[in-house]
């Protein structure tokens, strides 16, 4: 028995629904600490949030794009968390934009201008709205009503999301720090591994097929 | 010549050790509350009031240190800033490598409450300690064609993660034209709410141009230059577009990236409302030095 397998079927008595509970939990443990200071939120909480929700809202992405490959790299099987995951970093970003607009920003008129006027808000706010249609439709009545090809394919909307979340983290910080260039390498490596490299092995080096043949 | 500039805010502004220490106690207290932190906004905080030791000491910028605003607080300790030489040179007649004690000896300490404004569109108020930058370019003689003062940040590597991880190019380099360096508002800060800077604030030396973006107001100065040309300046090095070697505080002129029409000052929670920025930070006096120039072209 493959360890692959020893995994999955340990697995498989691991619900999914305590995920929810976990982010959850966190995003408010976040939000009382920032509103008593605690922690990392010291004496300027309103950024620290900010960027705390927005990271984990990154790194979330980023794990729902992990569950394939590695179900088809290894043969470890976490799809059954993944809508948890995928839901849970649609919720984080949307805490992420509440921070920014009834916190940071405050004034509707001026969220408006940031959105249009800044390059990286604009970016950020298209990957927020790439999210909404697959939080709305992450529920087996939708998959059922859509009918699971076209529910893939428009799922497949967390590409761009994933992309914009981390053009935005580049395009935000000051100076060269490491940390938006990983998750943007990340995002890319696991949009690469999805590529099917027999198809472009076969388009690539055709010539090389005909003479095997 | 001291006391050439008399504070609007004045020592009497400086709350005493033990309130400053505890504000911050008191309003985690009542935060928990969440109705009273939400109706408190901005903790009813009136522009004057300093900021505590504690904000103006664990929310930085200093890149040498790391780019987190608590990294300075966590790592500036490794900084040696004793013994502390400042090389002075270029148009002036007294060049040298000064020790601190005799590059300050004889200046007038003075207190300033000044307010001080991030290009990140925050904002704290700041009781200083220091002498007017005017004072020691008149003790280490400017020469006629002298145009603009250059400073430089000290670099130590082995004490600085940030310079070993070279987020930006170290080391740090600011300037001012001549004029605006021998503006009475401008000082040279020695010491912070009584005792002497913390090495996170740029001890054990440090400009302070209210009216300008705090990185403007460069840190743990090791060398003054009098030149004639317009010095370099790292964050304009790095994007003229976004950081103009001026870098007045101007609500007009919008960082690319942000608005800085309004800012928000340290101190006031998770619920704090932002208040609007003023031209040149408040301190209007500066208007002259730039008569005849079209500040949003030359920002
Ligand atoms: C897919 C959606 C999004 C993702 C993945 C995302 C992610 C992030 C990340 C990783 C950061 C930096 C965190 C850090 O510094 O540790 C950040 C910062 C930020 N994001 Fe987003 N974000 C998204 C959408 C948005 C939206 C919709 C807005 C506003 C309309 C927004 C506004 C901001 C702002 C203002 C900052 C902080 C900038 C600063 O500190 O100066 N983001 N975001």
């Amino acid at each position: 028995m493959s360890a692959a397998t020893t995994i999955n079927g340990g697995l498989r008595r691991v619900p999914a629904w305590p995920l929810y509970i976990l982010g959850a939990g966190y995003m408010v443990w976040e939000f009382w600490q920032a509103l008593n200071g605690l922690g990392p939120y010291g004496v300027e909480p309103i950024n620290v949030l900010e960027r705390e929700y927005g990271e984990i809202a990154l790194i979330l992405l980023i794990a729902g794009l992990t569950v394939t490959p590695l179900r088809t790299w290894t043969g470890v099987n976490l799809i059954k968390f993944r809508r948890a995951i995928g839901l849970l970093a649609f919720f984080y970003v949307l805490a992420h934009f509440l921070v920014f607009t009834v916190l940071d920003v405050q004034t509707i008129g001026r969220v408006v201008t940031e959105v249009i006027k800044r390059p990286y808000v604009t970016v950020g706010f298209l990957g927020f709205l790439a999210l909404i249609p697959l939080a709305v439709t992450s529920n087996n009545w939708s998959i059922r009503r859509i009918g699971p090809v076209r529910w893939r394919r428009l799922h497949k909307l967390t590409y761009p999301a994933a992309l914009l979340g981390a053009l935005h983290y580049i395009w935000l910080v000051k100076g060269w720090p490491l940390e938006p260039f990983l998750y943007m390498g990340a995002v890319i490596a696991l949009l690469v591994l999805r590529l099917n490299w027999t198809k472009i092995r076969a388009i690539l080096i055709p010539s090389r097929q005909q003479t095997n043949s | 010549m001291a006391h050439r500039w008399k504070n609007d805010m004045t020592p009497a502004d400086v709350t005493p050790k033990s309130l400053f220490l505890n504000r911050r106690q008191l309003i985690a207290g009542t935060a928990g509350l969440g109705a009273i932190a939400m109706a408190g906004g901005a903790q009813a905080q009136d522009a004057m009031t300093p900021n505590t030791l504690e904000e103006i000491t664990t929310y930085n910028n200093f890149y040498e240190f790391g780019t987190g605003k608590s990294d300075p607080a966590n790592n500036a300790e490794a900084m040696v800033i004793d013994p502390w030489t400042v090389t002075v040179d270029g148009l002036v007649d007294n060049p040298g490598d000064y020790s601190l004690a005799d590059l300050t000896e004889g200046l007038t300490i003075e207190e300033r409450i000044y307010r001080f404004r991030c290009v990140e569109a925050w904002s704290m108020v700041v009781p200083w300690q220091g002498f007017e930058l005017a004072d020691l370019l008149a003790k280490v003689g400017v020469q006629g064609d002298a145009k603009y003062v250059a400073f430089e940040t000290v670099v130590q590597p082995e004490n600085m993660p940030g310079v070993r991880s070279r987020v930006i190019d170290f080391p740090y380099v600011e300037g001012l034209r001549l004029d605006e360096a021998m503006h009475p508002l401008t000082m040279m800060a020695t010491g912070l709410y009584g005792a002497p800077l913390p090495k996170q604030s740029g001890a054990p030396l440090r400009l302070v141009v209210p009216w300008k973006y705090g990185f403007k107001s460069i840190k743990s100065i090791v060398k003054i230059s009098l030149v004639a040309e317009q010095p370099e300046a790292t964050w304009n090095n790095i994007n003229p577009r976004e950081y103009g070697f001026y870098s007045n505080v101007n609500p007009g002129v919008d960082h690319p990236r942000w608005s800085q029409a309004t800012e928000r000052r340290i101190g006031g929670g998770l619920f704090a409302s932002r208040q609007d920025t003023l031209m040149f930070n408040g301190y209007d006096e500066v208007a002259s030095l730039y008569d005849g120039m079209d500040l949003s072209k030359e920002f």
